[in-house]
């Protein structure tokens, strides 16, 4: 077993690369949740950003138009949910089920032609100065640009909540929908909007996968990415920063596991990679046992506009 | 100021206004009167923008006012602090209001003028606390002050009193008749007919959506005002005065911990039920009441002290253990805890009859006697419904909590525990509900009866504590209270001194 | 339909064409239905089976998302009694496999349930993730425990078909119908009596539609959850034992094949009722078959298949809650 091999530079490096699209698509479905919603759909909204970001980038050679049109598609294809949801008042989690084995089917449909094909991918920037500084440079200043923009968006999610008004009014309408509504406020407008911005940045992380950490397109590569984002979103018990944390803990550990199989660790590799799923169990049980704090009174409850 | 013309409104298959009309001047406080079903909350929600009329007008200041939401009515003057409060727990008092006001200033600026609003109307509170913290008559201040941010010309308050203590309610009064020296109106709406009289220039009566009268309270008595309310006179139920019987049920100092997050915990409560007996427990929301019901029932368990029902320890009894050995239980909340609502009504009965009646032999579900037995307590319980295969959602309130009660007394308990038995119901409904609750006594039972309403309480219990904080006062006779001597034990009023206001 | 219709079209196909090839021709062309009829039985059989067990959950409000997971560890108990009893041959080991293909499916359906009833864990994360441990579970004994020593070395376990006492077998010739579609069937009946005329199928709806109104009756949560989710374990657990011992014969990296995320949207598109799981396990089945015949003839691609049940999801979610939310309105007056 050859632990030398494994260097922790390139690991935290790695670590945020693995973590980056679950951090997307979890800081979405943070705001998804603050607003009373429950998406079950993630990964097959991640996956069909994957699949779109990656036929637009190989079509057109830009990737920065793949994650662009990715986020617009999945925007458009959480509205589905969002009708279903919030207009024709149905079941959250069948809804949000259904989305995902539709996002799985599409896009194993529109990827069929892309199989095993690479695509451009996103340089890395250097910063000037700062991507120099031995060590840290390495590990912190010399990814590419989704990843300083998802740690961007975190920042502006979590300035967004806690201190605009826009904001306070969807936590309003995540705490007690009856009361927002009574106040005059658009309950299902907001959560519309907020199901929208959910469905955007989990195409963009899905299209990450596709584009950025693994260039390529394989029938459901998401692997799963999409469920782990909303166990880091009950972790985080719904706090920005939390998901954050949640997200770089599992990229982690998923990185540490591949690079332990590598380096020819003694576990065999099944209980390996299995390490990252049991360990998101046993946060969910530690959280849970805490207490499910903060969590929004109204999440997953059915609203009915009376009068 | 406000002319309210001929305004009538329709909803599929019941008519909720008809042909309202009459006027509300600068400076006055008038009682909107009616019982529950009359039309009441209908006509509110139009003058506030959150229905429109099928016909009919509203002027306001002579010009035509057609508010089409309630943002509308606000920019016209009109503020409104409704029953059930539009308040989110888990924010501050602060972003509270913010969020229920239409240019609310920032958070800096927000705070002083809700701390300077407070102080001068008699209503403190601190703008960083969480709203969940608070008691249910500090969030009333919250909506309140809400209100006043807006320096409306019209305040309409829907019931504001059935959540107060009655010191309380002295200093509701104070800042009401403070604000309408200043000026502003205020649409009082209530069933309390004393209070009516005592702070009212007029009042409107209404019933089943026609207006019956509009009078001045002062000079109308009460038991008047109630007949034009109801329609006829009722028969107050009547009260046999019979000596106790022996303790059936001996509560020691339970306690029970709250399972909602802004819930209030039950400490050191101790009692006994007397046969024959009815106890009553008085004490605003939110004081212990769901939990002292929980532990009696059997949903909850007490960690501490014992319960014993005729020398039997039964503190660790679930529910239909309890039942088995004739405690039986009503609980507040009609559809959801006590019924289901999307259940039939013969499927409803399996929820506690399901022992007592032999409705289920080797685990198979007798549907005939079930049927048979949701009859009985339909006929004996004069239920309106077109059937017991209706659904419980299908039922008015004042139905349900006749099949809900009935239900139970059918199964002839020995202790009867019932959280706010009369909530929300007509005044028909509860009068025989009162009624079948005395008959029960007067037949040996020991009855609990939780309730906020102490008119209630005072008309059917011979005994009295009140909740307050989690915690039982002393028990006294109810015949030897004065309504002060309850208010103060019900807690006074929570931190107000009686303030210069 | 109309939906799907398009779909094909946009697949550049005749629409028509491919709708009758999906629904008609496997039951009815002669070139086809011989081989497909059966096929539609050894589809929809553990689809029906592990629907069902899925309902009684979904009518409490207990959401197993993980019946996947389940399936792979009732297949892997299952075979693992067959292989530890090979090369004996007794009557007895069937049985016996049938009882560890339950117990397994059951005790994978635990660990959530108790994580929620003890913890209030989120039981759609905890039984999801735990299906990705199953198919790592999976590999590693395709590759290990339960590898055929006479398999020149492939991953995979011996065949199962090949085994007399431990194969799966038709019961009536031909038809599809092996023991595991003949449980499916019984199942329904027995859920049907269950929910309406048992009481604990009563409390199961009663604790769906007002957890509070259950808690006051007297059900026990705990009971309760371990109930719903345990059943839905041993079912999913038998529907694999019975595809392993089957239709599908051996332990592989690939065994699984969806069926437990199928059986979601079956349990929902039959609207978490006995018979209408049973009709719409069959017209799924029907879609899979006629899927991979419109795969044959027409070079539609499979996953548009999986497509097509989506949407009929989503189709149904639609509809349904328009009809609910009418007798709503009603009720409110």
């Amino acid at each position: 077993m050859d632990f030398s091999s494994i260097n922790p530079a390139l690991l935290i490096a790695s670590l945020m690369v693995s973590a980056t699209p679950i951090l997307l698509a979890a800081i979405g479905e943070a705001v998804v949740e603050k607003s009373g919603v429950l998406n079950l759909g993630v990964e097959g909204m991640m996956i069909v950003g994957a699949v779109v970001g990656f036929i637009v980038a190989v079509n057109t050679d830009t990737p920065l138009l793949g994650f662009v049109c990715a986020a617009i598609i999945s925007g458009i294809f959480s509205i589905i949910f969002g009708i279903l949801t919030q207009y024709l008042k149905s079941n959250q989690v069948a809804t949000g089920l259904g989305l995902t084995l539709v996002g799985l089917g599409l896009s194993a449909l529109l990827g069929r032609p892309y199989e095993g094909m690479k695509s451009p991918t996103l340089k890395a920037l250097e910063i000037p100065f700062f991507s120099d500084i031995p060590v840290l440079g390495k590990m912190l200043f010399s990814h590419d640009l989704m990843i300083y923009f998802s740690i961007f968006l975190v920042t502006l999610v979590w300035w967004f909540l806690k201190y605009t008004h826009a904001g306070m009014v969807l936590r309003a309408v995540g705490e007690n929908h009856d009361a927002a509504h009574a106040l005059g406020y658009k309950v299902v407008r907001v959560r519309m909007l907020a199901i929208m911005f959910g469905g955007a940045t989990s195409g963009l992380g899905g299209a990450y996968i596709s584009l950025a950490r693994v260039p390529q397109w394989t029938e459901g590569m998401t692997a799963g990415a999409g469920w782990i984002a909303l166990a880091i979103v009950v972790f985080a018990s719904w706090r920005p920063w939390r998901v954050l944390f949640g997200a770089y803990i599992f990229g982690g550990v998923t990185v540490l596991q591949l690079n332990l199989q590598a380096a020819g660790a003694s576990i065999p590799v099944e209980y390996l990679s299995m390490s990252p799923y049991l360990i998101t169990i046993v946060v969910l049980v530690i959280i849970s046992s805490r207490g499910n704090q903060g969590a929004p009174a109204s999440l997953g409850r059915p609203f009915h506009a009376s009068s | 100021m406000l002319e309210i013309n001929g305004i009538s409104k329709t909803y599929p298959g019941v008519i909720a206004n008809s042909d309202i009309s009459f006027n509300i001047n600068t400076g006055e406080v008038h009682a909107l009167l009616g019982e529950n079903g009359a039309g009441k909350s209908t006509l509110v929600k139009i003058i506030y923008g959150l229905v429109k009329p099928d016909s009919g007008n509203l002027l306001l200041n002579g010009v035509p006012f057609r508010p089409g939401t309630p943002s509308e009515a606000r920019k016209a003057g009109i503020a409104m602090v409704f029953q059930h409060f539009s308040l989110f727990e888990a924010l501050s008092v602060a972003e509270n209001i913010s969020l229920g006001m239409d240019n609310p200033p920032n958070q800096r600026d927000l705070g002083k003028k809700i701390k300077s609003v407070s102080e001068s109307y008699g209503l403190p509170i601190d703008p960083a606390k969480t709203v969940g913290e608070l008691s249910v008559g500090e969030r009333q201040r919250v909506e309140i002050i809400r209100c006043l941010l807006q320096n409306p010309k019209l305040l309409v308050m829907d019931e504001p009193t059935s959540v107060l203590t009655p010191q309380e309610v002295d200093i509701l009064f104070k800042t009401l008749l403070k604000l309408r020296s200043e000026g502003t109106s205020i649409l009082y709406i209530s069933h309390k007919l004393e209070e009516i009289r005592k702070l009212c220039d007029t009042a409107t009566i209404l019933r089943l959506g026609k207006k019956v009268d509009t009078c001045t309270p002062e000079k109308t008595s009460t038991k008047k005002l109630a007949e034009m309310m109801v329609g006829s006179t009722i028969k107050a139920p009547e009260k046999l005065n019979k000596p106790a019987g022996q303790v059936m049920l001996n509560v020691d100092n339970i306690c029970c911990v709250s399972k909602s997050q802004f819930g209030t915990s039950l400490t050191n409560v101790t009692f006994d039920l007397r046969q024959g007996e009815i106890l009553g427990i008085g004490g605003v929301a939110g004081n212990g009441q769901d939990e002292l019901f929980a532990v009696l029932s059997g949903e909850q368990f007490s960690q501490h002290g014992s319960i014993s029902f005729n020398g039997i320890n039964i503190t660790k009894f679930n529910p239909n253990q309890r039942r088995k050995i004739g405690l039986l239980s009503a609980p507040e909340e009609r559809l959801g805890h006590a019924a289901a609502p999307n259940m039939s009504l013969i499927e409803n009965t399996l929820i506690t009859a399901e022992n007592s009646q032999n409705l289920v032999s080797l685990g198979f579900i007798d549907w005939k006697k079930s049927k048979a037995f949701a009859d009985k307590v339909i006929k004996k319980f004069d239920v309106r419904t077109p059937g017991s295969q209706n659904t419980a959602g299908s039922l008015s309130g004042g139905n349900l909590q006749k099949f809900v009660i009935g239900r139970e007394i059918l199964q002839n308990p020995s202790v009867f525990i019932v959280n706010q038995p009369t909530w929300g119901v007509d005044a028909a409904a509860a009068s025989s509900i009162r009624q079948a609750l005395l008959t029960l006594s007067e037949n040996g039972a020991a009855i609990l009866v939780i309730s906020q309403d102490l008119d209630e309480l005072l008309e059917i219990s011979d005994q009295f504590a009140a909740l307050n904080g989690g915690a039982l006062s002393r028990i006294e006779k109810t015949a030897e209270l004065s309504m002060e001597q309850i208010g103060l034990m019900m807690g006074g009023a929570k931190d107000l001194e009686a303030r210069n206001v | 339909m109309i939906s799907g219709g398009i779909l094909f079209a946009a697949l550049g196909e005749n629409p028509f064409e491919a709708i009758r090839i999906i629904f008609w021709d496997p039951l009815f062309d002669p070139n086809f239905a011989s081989y497909s009829r059966p096929q539609l039985l050894v589809k929809a059989g553990p689809l029906i089976l592990i629907a069902i067990g899925l309902s009684f959950g979904f009518k409490a409000g207990v959401w197993n998302i993980g019946a996947e997971g389940q399936y792979i560890l009732g297949a892997i108990f299952g075979a693992s009694v067959a292989l530890a009893f090979y090369p004996m041959e007794s009557k007895f080991i069937f049985p016996l496999m049938i009882i560890a293909g339950a117990l397994g499916g059951f005790l994978w359906g635990l660990i959530p349930a108790l994580l929620k009833a003890k913890l209030n864990t989120n039981e759609i994360l905890v039984s999801l993730m735990l299906v990705y441990v199953a198919e790592s579970i999976l590999a590693s004994v395709s590759q290990g425990l339960l590898k055929n020593p006479d398999g020149y070395g492939f991953p995979g376990s011996r065949n199962l078909q090949n085994y007399e006492s431990a194969a799966n077998v038709e019961i009536i010739a031909n038809s599809g119908m092996h023991w595991g579609v003949l449980f499916a069937f019984i199942t329904v009946i027995f859920s049907y009596i269950v929910l309406t005329k048992h009481i604990q199928g009563f409390n199961i709806q009663l604790t769906g539609q007002a957890p509070r109104a259950s808690k006051f009756a007297g059900v026990n949560p705990t009971a309760n959850i371990v109930f719903c989710l345990g059943i839905s374990g041993a079912l999913a657990g038998l529907a694999g034992m019975f595809e392993v011992s089957g239709p599908s014969g051996q332990i592989t990296i690939e065994f699984n094949s969806g069926y437990g995320f199928t059986a979601i949207i079956v349990a929902f598109l039959g609207r978490l009722h006995p018979i209408g799981i049973f009709l719409s396990g069959l017209l799924i089945a029907l879609t899979y078959i006629g899927g991979e015949l419109a795969q044959l003839m027409l070079g539609l691609p499979g996953a548009s298949i999986q497509l097509f049940q989506g949407m009929l999801l989503f189709f149904l979610l639609a509809t349904d809650l328009f009809a609910n939310y009418k007798v709503k309105i009603g009720a409110d007056n």
